[in-house]
This record gives C-alpha cells, sequence and structure tokens, in this order.
C-alpha cells in the first residue's frame, strides 16, 4: 500500500506532455507491472457545465492545437442530434474534407516529423542526434515531404473553415460557410504533390521494413486487444459519418454498425488509483479483459476495404506483410501512411462532387432532444462526445471519450512488455538505456496526445523509476 | 463644428487643443463627438440616458483635482479639457483591465469574439494582461427565455439593457440588483428570464449588449450580429407622437 500512496501524491504527474513511467517488480524481482503516467483530464468537461450546447464546437477545439477539427466535428455532430436534424449535403462533405485533412496532417507530422528520426535513423542512434534535426540533416527530401504534407492538410483546413487551427466552422446543423470556387481549386492544386510526398514516405519506409529495421521488436509489442473503428455500411474504411465496428483480436464481430450511442452499451471506464487518465474497456469483456484499441492500426483492422485504388493497394500489401488482424503496434506506422493515401484520394473524390460547393450548408432548428452522443475518427482514433443539457440547451453532463484514453490499457501493456523483456533477468536494478529508447519507441507507436508535447528538437521528456515491491525507488533515469 | 459658424448661446471651449463652440447643456462626451474626437466607452449608447458606470471616457480637465467622466460632465464655458495623455491612458487601461479580472471572459467560443465592444477597446488600448489575477467567480448562463440567453459571466453591468428596456421598449425587465462587487443583472425582479411576463422578446437589449452577454440562442461562437444605433433610432418614436407625412392614408378610423 505504501506504493500506491507514494505514487498518487507525486506532483510530477501533473506536467503535461512529460512521460513518467513507473516500473513495479514484484517479490520474484520479474517486472509485474509498468505504467505510464499522463496528465489527460484537464478539467474540460469539469468547465463546460453550465455553459450552451452551442459552443462546445469552438470550446473543445481548444483542447488541442494538433486535432482541434476533430473535437470541433464531434461536437458538431452532437449539436446536430441535440438539434435532431442531419446537416445540409454540402456541409457533411465539407465536415469529411475537415476530418480527412486533419488526419494527413496529424499522420504526417506523427510519421514524418516524430517518428522518423527512431525508424530511419535507428533506435541506437543517440538521443542528441535522433531527432528531427538530425533527420534534416540525414534525408532532408523526406523531412520535406513531411512538412508539406503537413502543410497540404493544414491549407485544406483553412479552405474550408478560415484558419487552419482552432477556426470554428463546424457548427450544430451544419457549417458556417460554404467552400468558395478558388478554396476548392487551391486544394485541388496541391494535391499532385502530396501525392508524391505520401508515395516517397510510403517508399522509404518500406526499405526500412524490408531490411527488417523492426522485427526484433515485433514479437515483443504483439499485443491481442480487440479492436474498435468507424466503417461505413459496406464495412469500408471510414472517418466520417460512419458506425461503430468492434472486432476481437481474432477478427470476429463483436459488435456492427452500431450508431454512436450506443457507446455506452459497448464500452465502460475503468479509473486507477495512480492515473488521472481512465481506462477505458469494452464492456462486455470486464476490466481489463475487455482491453481494446482505437488509432489507424484499429481502423484498418476493422474495414473490409478502403474504397479508392491506390489505397486499397496499400492496404493489400500491408495486410500481406502483416496479416489481416495487426496486433504488432509498431505496424501503427505504416497504418499511418497507408490512412494519409486513403485521405488524399477521398479528398480527390469529394473535390470533384458538385454537392460540395452548395451553397446550403446549415440547417436550423431549436433544442428538440436532451442527450446526444457525437463521434468521428481523431487522428489518433475514434473520438466521442457525449452530451446532456437541460431544457434550456445548457450542459450539465459532458463525457469525452478521447482516443489516448482509450489507448492507455494497450499502452501500459506494451511498456510493461518492453519492461519484462529489458529488465527481467538482468539482476541488477538499473535501467538500461535500450529501455528507455524502446520505451520511448513504444509510446509514439501509439502517437498518444503527450507527443505533440514533445519538444521540437523531438526529444520525447521522460522519466523512468523502478520500484520494488516494497515501494522503494531501487533506479531512477531522465532525459 | 469648430471654425464653422458660430452658434448664438453656445458655449466656447478648448478640447485638446481645439477650440471649440459647442450648445449650452450638452455633455464633454457629446462635444467631443461633435468635433470628431474619439473617447472610448462602454456604457454610453446614443438615444439613452447617461450613467457614467464605465469610467473609460474619463478626461482631464484643467483646474479639476481628478478625471471626469465625459458622458456625465456638461460643458462650461472656458473649460480646457484634454482627452489624452498618460495617467488617462493608465486609468482607462486598468478599467478594462478590472472588468476582465471580475467576470469570466473567454473570447475563444464567445457568440461576440470579433464584434465585442469589450475586446475592441481591449485592443486599441493595449490591453494584453491583466495586472492582478482573475477572480474567476462562479458565474450562471440563464437561458430560460426561449430566443435568448443571458451570460452573467461576460456582463460587465454597463446598464445599457436596463436603459433601453425601460426608455425606449418601456417593459422595464432588467434592474441591477444588490450592491458593489455582488451587483448582478436581473430579470422580472430577479426571475428566470423567460418567466417575466413583462419581457415583449423585443431584443432591444441583445442588440445593445456590449459583450456576448445578452445573445441569441441561435448564434454560435462569433456569430453574433448586433446594431447599437436601434436606441437612435428608435428614440424619436417615443418622444414625439407619429406624424405621418403629407398625403400618406390612414386607415379608417384612425386619427
Amino acid at each position: 500500500m505504501t506504493m500506491e500512496r507514494r505514487l498518487v501524491i507525486e506532483p510530477l504527474t501533473r506536467i503535461e506532455g512529460h512521460a513518467r513511467i513507473t516500473i513495479h517488480r514484484d517479490r520474484q524481482g520479474l517486472v509485474q507491472e509498468a505504467r505510464l503516467q499522463v496528465l489527460e483530464r484537464r478539467g474540460f468537461e469539469q468547465f463546460c457545465l453550465g455553459r450552451p450546447f452551442t459552443e462546445m464546437p469552438a470550446l473543445t477545439a481548444r483542447i488541442c492545437g494538433i486535432c482541434p477539427v476533430s473535437h470541433q466535428l464531434a461536437a458538431a455532430a452532437a449539436g446536430d442530434q441535440l438539434l435532431a436534424l442531419e446537416p445540409p449535403p454540402a456541409a457533411r462533405r465539407l465536415r469529411s474534407l475537415l476530418a480527412l485533412a486533419q488526419i494527413i496532417q496529424s499522420h504526417a507530422l506523427a510519421f514524418f516529423h516524430l517518428s522518423s528520426p527512431d525508424l530511419l535513423l535507428g533506435w541506437e542512434t543517440p538521443p542528441e542526434r535522433r531527432h528531427l534535426f538530425g533527420l534534416i540533416a540525414a534525408e532532408p527530401e523526406l523531412a520535406r515531404a513531411g512538412i508539406r504534407l503537413r502543410q497540404f492538410g493544414q491549407d485544406a483546413i483553412e479552405a474550408v473553415a478560415g484558419q487552419s487551427i482552432h477556426g470554428a466552422w463546424a457548427v450544430p446543423g451544419g457549417g458556417l460557410h460554404s467552400l468558395r470556387v478558388d478554396g476548392r481549386d487551391r486544394i485541388r492544386d496541391a494535391l499532385p504533390q502530396a501525392r508524391l510526398d505520401a508515395r516517397f514516405g510510403l517508399e522509404r519506409y518500406k526499405q526500412v521494413l524490408d531490411r527488417g529495421g523492426l522485427a526484433d521488436l515485433e514479437a515483443i509489442v504483439s499485443l491481442k486487444s480487440l479492436f474498435l473503428g468507424l466503417v461505413g455500411p459496406e464495412g469500408q474504411w471510414c472517418v466520417q459519418g460512419g458506425a461503430l465496428r468492434l472486432i476481437e483480436a481474432d477478427g470476429r464481430l463483436q459488435a456492427d454498425q452500431r450508431p454512436a450511442g450506443d457507446y455506452g452499451q459497448l464500452l465502460a471506464e475503468a479509473e486507477e488509483p495512480w492515473s488521472l487518465m481512465t481506462f477505458p474497456y469494452v464492456r462486455a469483456l470486464g476490466y481489463p479483459r475487455g482491453l481494446y484499441r482505437v488509432g489507424p492500426l484499429a481502423r484498418l483492422n476493422v474495414c473490409n476495404q478502403i474504397g479508392t485504388a491506390w489505397a486499397a493497394s496499400e492496404l493489400a500489401e500491408y495486410r500481406q506483410r502483416n496479416g489481416r488482424i495487426v496486433l504488432n503496434a509498431f505496424a501503427s506506422h505504416q497504418a499511418r501512411l497507408v490512412e494519409i493515401v486513403a485521405c488524399l484520394e477521398a479528398i480527390e473524390q469529394l473535390l470533384e462532387d458538385p454537392e460540395l460547393l452548395d451553397p446550403l450548408v446549415r440547417h436550423r432548428a431549436s433544442l428538440n432532444r436532451l442527450e446526444a452522443v457525437g463521434m468521428g475518427e481523431a487522428p489518433r482514433g475514434t473520438l466521442f462526445h457525449h452530451y446532456r443539457v437541460n431544457p434550456d440547451g445548457l450542459l450539465e453532463h459532458v463525457n469525452l471519450l478521447v482516443a489516448t484514453g482509450q489507448n492507455n490499457l494497450a499502452m501500459n501493456r506494451t511498456i510493461t512488455a518492453l519492461a519484462r523483456h529489458h529488465l527481467d533477468g538482468l539482476g541488477t536494478a538499473s535501467i538500461p538505456e535500450a529501455l528507455l529508447n524502446r520505451i520511448e519507441a513504444g509510446i509514439r507507436a501509439f502517437d498518444p496526445c503527450l507527443s505533440c508535447a514533445t519538444h521540437a528538437a523531438g526529444q520525447m521528456a521522460l522519466q523512468v523509476q523502478l520500484f520494488d515491491a516494497d515501494g522503494s525507488l531501487l533506479a531512477e533515469r531522465r532525459r | 463644428m469648430s471654425g464653422s459658424g458660430v452658434k448664438e448661446g453656445g458655449v466656447r471651449l478648448q478640447i485638446d487643443g481645439r477650440a471649440l463652440q459647442v450648445a449650452e447643456g450638452s455633455s464633454l462626451l457629446q462635444a467631443c463627438h461633435a468635433a470628431g474626437i474619439s473617447v472610448p466607452t462602454l456604457c454610453f449608447v446614443e438615444g439613452l440616458s447617461v450613467v457614467g458606470a464605465c469610467r473609460l471616457c474619463l478626461v482631464s480637465v484643467a483646474g479639476q483635482p481628478r478625471p471626469l467622466a465625459a458622458c456625465t460632465t456638461a460643458v462650461g464655458a472656458g473649460m480646457v479639457v484634454e482627452t489624452r495623455n498618460a495617467t488617462l491612458a493608465l486609468l482607462r487601461q486598468l478599467g478594462l483591465e478590472l472588468l476582465f479580472q471580475e467576470g469570466n471572459h473567454v473570447c475563444a467560443f464567445c457568440v461576440a469574439s470579433g464584434s465585442c465592444e469589450l475586446q475592441s477597446l481591449a485592443q486599441q488600448l493595449g490591453v494584453d494582461h491583466l495586472r492582478y489575477p482573475a477572480q474567476r467567480q462562479q458565474r450562471r448562463v440563464d437561458a430560460s427565455h426561449p430566443r435568448f440567453l443571458l451570460d452573467h459571466n461576460v456582463c460587465i453591468l454597463c446598464s445599457r439593457c436596463v436603459r433601453v428596456c425601460a426608455e425606449i421598449e418601456g417593459a422595464q425587465v432588467w434592474e441591477l440588483a444588490e450592491r458593489g462587487s455582488a451587483t448582478r443583472l436581473v430579470a422580472g425582479l430577479d426571475q428566470p428570464w423567460g418567466s417575466v411576463d413583462g419581457c415583449t422578446s423585443c431584443g432591444k437589449c441583445v442588440q445593445l449588449c456590449p459583450t456576448g452577454a445578452l445573445a441569441d440562442k441561435a448564434w454560435t461562437t462569433g456569430e453574433r450580429q448586433v446594431d447599437a444605433s436601434v436606441a437612435a433610432r428608435l428614440r424619436p418614436t417615443r418622444l414625439e407622437p407619429v406624424r405621418l407625412p403629407a398625403g400618406w392614408d390612414t386607415p379608417d378610423g384612425m386619427p
């Protein structure tokens, strides 16, 4: 018990963007559990209470500068349901466009700038050189491609929403204004270069895979879990407006074509005294057996196919390499690249859709329902906004179930597996540098929100502590 | 006005070094406006009575020991007035800061962002931080009215709503209750706005609100569109009998 008391009061758990990992040994000196402690709750749910639901798209967009669009869209979707209406066709298309562009820019950042230094320079490269600037020196073209892809996503968001970060465009009932022809053309003109950049990233990454660059870790980080994501009516890959599909590690369907409102039936949240993040799990299987994952890996696992040609062939190759249901967390990197392709092609299709420019982008109504769940695929996974309002439209209950939270259990399991691999049988109570590197890579594979707070130099602020069964600190390393 | 025809019975004074002549009984603020000199205000609205609540229109008058509110000070013969100097700039900044410090003003998701007089003045007067910590008081939102809502978090107690409702609409729904820092806007002697029978739902208070405190429920972030000139335009209709222009038909039975 002393151990628990000691961990809960540590003020360092409150440092946002600073990963604090505690590793706990049992009486035999073997790793029992590793815990990632991140401040995920900033009180957003609390200070939304009493506010009008119409403010939620702009309010919740402020949660993050990396995926503000995802929160805005989930909040607007919940707002649509409170008004009991469906937005006009143009608004639905523009929301999809925003969601796709958001995924491109976030995945580009995650792959090209945050993960590439590990993947391409090698995890054993000293952290002083294994960062974005090291990558720029070693692979300037790849770094440029990443910057351009990210810019493509940001520019597309700006064309629709008026500004690339925190543009409050999506509102209950649709969006604020229609897309202008010149905005559409700007996105269209940038597409060919974006395709080239995505292709370059994919080719470069496949070379790493072909060299067996990740093979040593695949077995360690392969984790049996369920997977949750949105799919279209035919089970196809989808990021906006789809329905929930939940599959088991062997691919069997747990639930399919379920609306957002069913999330509470499918999922539940457990709490642990040592973390401010909740531990969501699949309700039917209980905690912690109902471990599930969301995000790029999950989305490619749950979908039957991707509806565009190039992405479909990349998905086929990805599955050939990794299997139909991919359990290895490091495959998320390739999954992100496949999704960038899928997003680019989906945007291309949307730009050809004559309804995209329709001036009617908003339906109006007054409050018609008191409870709603909005959802969508954020870059890091399925995002839920659950609101309950009073008859005046003021929020009485808010639950935001975010991707990083849903991957919490899986991240802890992954770090535990890495800690066991590196520490068990080591004999001494020390934390080897290699473990620090592997933990960093293990966390980054999930691209959790704390990665957006890592330094520009790309080095993740890490603190790893090793405790024995009595709760006494055996070793500590910081970076 | 300066340099143009001298009016009989006018008062001569000097503002910012310019010699002016304005009608007797004018306020210093009216004199400034007439001379095209802009003075920041939040509680003043053309067409309503003046209350001198916001203290932003402070000006220095030679011979006076402290600055005076231009909206409530009548012009006097030979006055030498300054609307801009370091002391006034500091006082105005402080006045604005105290408004921000007292309420919970978050532009990021406010309906009035982009059309807010408080926000705009803060930008103009260079208020980019607060000298004193924000109070972060818990305040409510009254959304009981079917069309409008009152967000106490951003109400700066300018009383424009109180005055327009009483002086133009004649409904007298709004009042300021309590005293000092506890002062707050109440509807119908402190009832939920939606249950006040006297409210005609005309929306003039919403049009005149300098912040997003009174807002249309249909607005989302940054969507507020208001026109504060409504008071000045409607004022004549409340003071004088309506006279139709010659030749206009009147319905049968009407004078």
